[in-house]
């Protein structure tokens, strides 16, 4: 494995043995000094062409415990925001020694364009890509999600999960939509037929306009940030008519069956797709995925810049 | 080069036939089998087919404007490689050709190359805009002569502007060549909307946004009886409105692309905007219905909508690159392997869609005339039995955007003869054109 630019491009085996490599990663983070020499003397370039702090900060977090030296490349005041080509970006990273590119794009499909073109030969990682796909998101959501629901189990088989909201332009949807069912899970959408894309038919779920009567029969229920430049865009009439039929308050709430967690990508519109009483509940992981975001991130780097997986014991 | 004519010898005609042909004079002064002239330089054409020359009805040669990405003359020499001994050229260069000079500089250009005929197409609204009529009588009534008017690139969006365009083109039975593309429902579009783009999450070109234009068109020209031409189809249910209408005595003709004939969306996958084009690539499913709307006459023409665009307009994000393909130099090839190789047209079909209808659309009256003696003598030579591989740095446009680079295509176009005189030779461009 050389890039991880898809959910798609992983086989199950390499999915779960990332999950288990990203376990033994949070018990070193757990311990005194969290910090692995694994990846020293390695070059990371954080490459963002589009705002994001958390995922920033969570991979630049996940390099550093592995003692890679790291680059940030932000888009405010680098040359990507002004106008210097994807191309000769890449050959200025190439020209500069990076092992391995963390990239976060505005444009779908960007990170492919990098692993595929002869710019550079870094490996690529997706962070992120325009309305294609977050696979590092996906990857500590299974993470999250194993480790409340799957009772001691390397995959995800028989747990049911719910993603409500804008699956339209939704990378993380897209990505958690392949690794769910790659890993066992069922997936239903809740969503206005607005903001589910035309062509899902093919896609591995149950589809459904009704979150009501989805809530009650569901292990997680993934709820996705609504971004405030679909509301002029006739997806639907407006937030309160959107937050009536698709957020999740505290009604929605008591319908949850017993066990089951809520999650959110962040960051939140609170009292829009999710009340601020739920956000804060027991019954929410977000916190949390947050923390698993570095393990699993780390378990990320080591696997494609050491090319080994972690087994237990080993560190 | 001092030569008395050119004598084809033993080539298959369009109807089948085997029969030489005899060029002086910029003329065909002869046809018949065991022709012999001395003087002539003679071309043996043993298993290749001979075609009238082919006929492009939508080409962007970006002169005026964008000079670095094509030129009229590197543009005739694409043509000439690829057999046409016509091209027209698309409005939508910077300035617009929407009025008499712009058009009459295009024509010039052409001229000057020498390479083949450069019919100017009018832009129908001033700048493209899609609000006021662009100077058409002037256009018409230039030494450019235009008859072909389109907005391409731009759909003529408001309904009250399309008709008033229809009805004026009569005056001197021109046509209004429309880009079918409704463009509320394809702000942003990158690719066909479908189960590729859902994935891919690129934003949705949806068929509908073309068959709504193609049949809103179709009721307009009906009810204003002018001629309407639908460039470029795309879908299945494009196909069937056009089909309809036609059944109903409906004066509308359409043209399909090669790519459209070859390539899906399936290729949007590598995220390679080598394949971003517009209108999409679209399914197999609409790829087997155009190839079938072609051979039963449903869509009249093959045009090219050759689209040449430079290195850095392609070498990017997707979403930042420029719609369009090169395609003059691999239309027929392509054409060979979705229709005649697979037995769906023959040799003289090929002859109709490539040179014969599109010379009548366009009212080219020396252009696609059938090979019969005392024409001007636009002809070109394949030989089908051959094959080529595309290599997007041996093109010669001036561009290097095409999506057949790697393919081995069926049918190399050897000669080209525009009014007699021979353009490409054994494959290889005899007449540069002059300079740029």
């Amino acid at each position: 494995m050389r890039h991880l630019l898809s959910i798609s491009d992983l086989s199950k085996a390499e999915a779960v043995s990332i999950l288990d490599t990203a376990t033994e990663l949070a018990r070193v983070s757990d311990g005194a000094v969290k910090k692995l020499p694994t990846l020293r003397g390695r070059t990371i370039v954080n490459l963002f062409a589009e705002d994001s702090t958390r995922t920033r900060i969570s991979f630049e977090a996940a390099a550093k415990r592995l003692s890679a030296d790291v680059i940030n490349f932000s888009a405010k005041g680098s040359s990507v925001s002004k106008g210097e080509s994807l191309k000769d970006t890449a050959l200025t990273l190439q020209a500069m020694g990076a092992d391995a590119v963390v990239i976060r794009h505005g444009a779908s499909g960007a990170p492919q364009r990098l692993a595929d073109s002869e710019w550079m030969l870094a490996s690529v990682i997706n962070a992120g890509d325009g309305t294609h796909e977050h696979p590092s998101q996906a990857l500590l959501d299974a993470f999250t999600i194993r480790k409340h629901c799957a009772k001691g189990a390397p995959d995800l088989a028989g747990i049911r999960v719910a993603i409500v909201g804008d699956v339209l332009h939704s990378r993380v949807a897209r990505s958690n939509i392949l690794l769910l069912n790659l890993l066992g899970a069922s997936v239903s959408l809740v969503a206005p037929p607005t903001l589910l894309p035309v062509g899902i038919e093919k896609w591995p779920v149950d589809i459904s306009y009704d979150f009501d009567a989805v809530i009650p029969s569901v292990d997680v229920v993934m709820m996705l940030r609504v971004q405030q430049e679909r509301m002029s865009n006739l997806f639907f009439p407006n937030a309160r008519e959107y937050s009536r039929y698709f957020g999740l308050n505290s009604d929605r709430l008591k319908l949850m069956s017993p066990h089951s967690i809520v999650m959110h990508p962040g960051p939140m519109n609170r009292g829009l797709e999710i009340a601020a009483e739920v956000a804060d509940s027991a019954r929410s992981v977000i916190v949390e995925q947050v923390s698993n975001g570095v393990s699993v991130r780390m378990a990320i780097l080591y696997v494609l810049l050491a090319g080994q997986s972690l087994e237990a014991g080993e560190k | 080069m001092t030569v008395k004519g050119y004598l084809i010898k033993n080539a298959q005609m369009p109807d089948g036939g085997i029969k030489d042909l005899l060029i002086t004079d910029g003329r065909i002064h002869s046809l018949a089998v065991g022709i012999n002239d001395a003087t002539a330089t003679i071309i043996d054409a043993k298993g290749c087919v001979v075609l009238p020359g082919l006929v492009d009805l939508h080409t962007h040669l970006r002169q005026p404007g964008r000079e670095d990405a094509e030129t009229v003359l590197s543009g005739s020499r694409s043509g000439a490689k690829g057999g046409f001994t016509a091209i027209s050229a698309m409005p939508n260069t910077s300035p617009v050709a929407d009025n008499a000079g712009v058009v009459e500089q295009v024509f010039r250009l052409g001229q000057q190359s020498g390479l083949l005929d450069v019919f100017p197409i009018g832009a129908v609204t001033q700048g493209l805009e899609g609000a006021a009529l662009s100077e058409i009588g002037a256009m018409a009534d230039s030494i450019a002569q235009v008859r072909v008017f389109s907005d391409d690139g731009n759909c003529v969006f408001d309904p009250l502007v399309m008709r008033r365009a229809l009805e004026y083109i009569k005056k001197f039975n021109g046509v209004i060549a429309q880009h079918a593309q409704e463009p509320s429902l394809t702000v942003g579009s990158q690719m066909n909307e479908g189960e590729v783009s859902a994935v891919l999450g690129l934003k949705g070109w949806p068929a509908v946004a073309e068959e709504a234009i193609i049949a809103r068109d179709i009721l307009l020209v009906d009810h204003v009886k002018s001629r309407l031409h639908i460039c470029h189809v795309t879908t299945a249910g494009g196909v069937e409105i056009i089909r309809w209408a036609k059944a109903r005595g409906i004066n509308v003709t359409a043209e399909v692309t090669p790519h459209h004939l070859l390539l899906t969306d399936e290729l949007a996958r590598s995220y390679d905007p080598v394949f971003k084009v517009n209108p999409p690539l679209r399914t197999q499913k609409d790829v087997m219905a155009l190839r079938e709307a072609l051979a039963d006459g449903t869509i009249d023409i093959v045009a090219t909508d050759h689209a040449p665009h430079t290195m850095e307009s392609k070498e990017c994000e997707w979403q930042e690159a420029s719609f369009g393909m090169l395609g003059l130099e691999t239309a027929l090839s392509i054409v060979q392997k979705t229709m005649v190789d697979s037995k769906l047209m023959d040799w003289a079909q090929v002859a109709d869609r490539l040179s014969t209808a599109p010379a009548r659309i366009g009212g080219y009256s020396d252009q696609g005339r059938n090979l019969e003696i005392g024409a001007k003598a636009n002809v070109m030579i394949i030989n089908p039995s051959a094959s080529w591989t595309v290599d997007k740095d041996l093109v010669v446009s001036k561009s290097r955007n095409t999506p057949f680079h790697g393919y081995e295509l069926p049918g190399v176009v050897t000669h080209t003869f525009f009014n007699g005189m021979a353009t490409l030779i054994d494959g290889a461009l005899i007449n540069s054109g002059g300079s740029e």
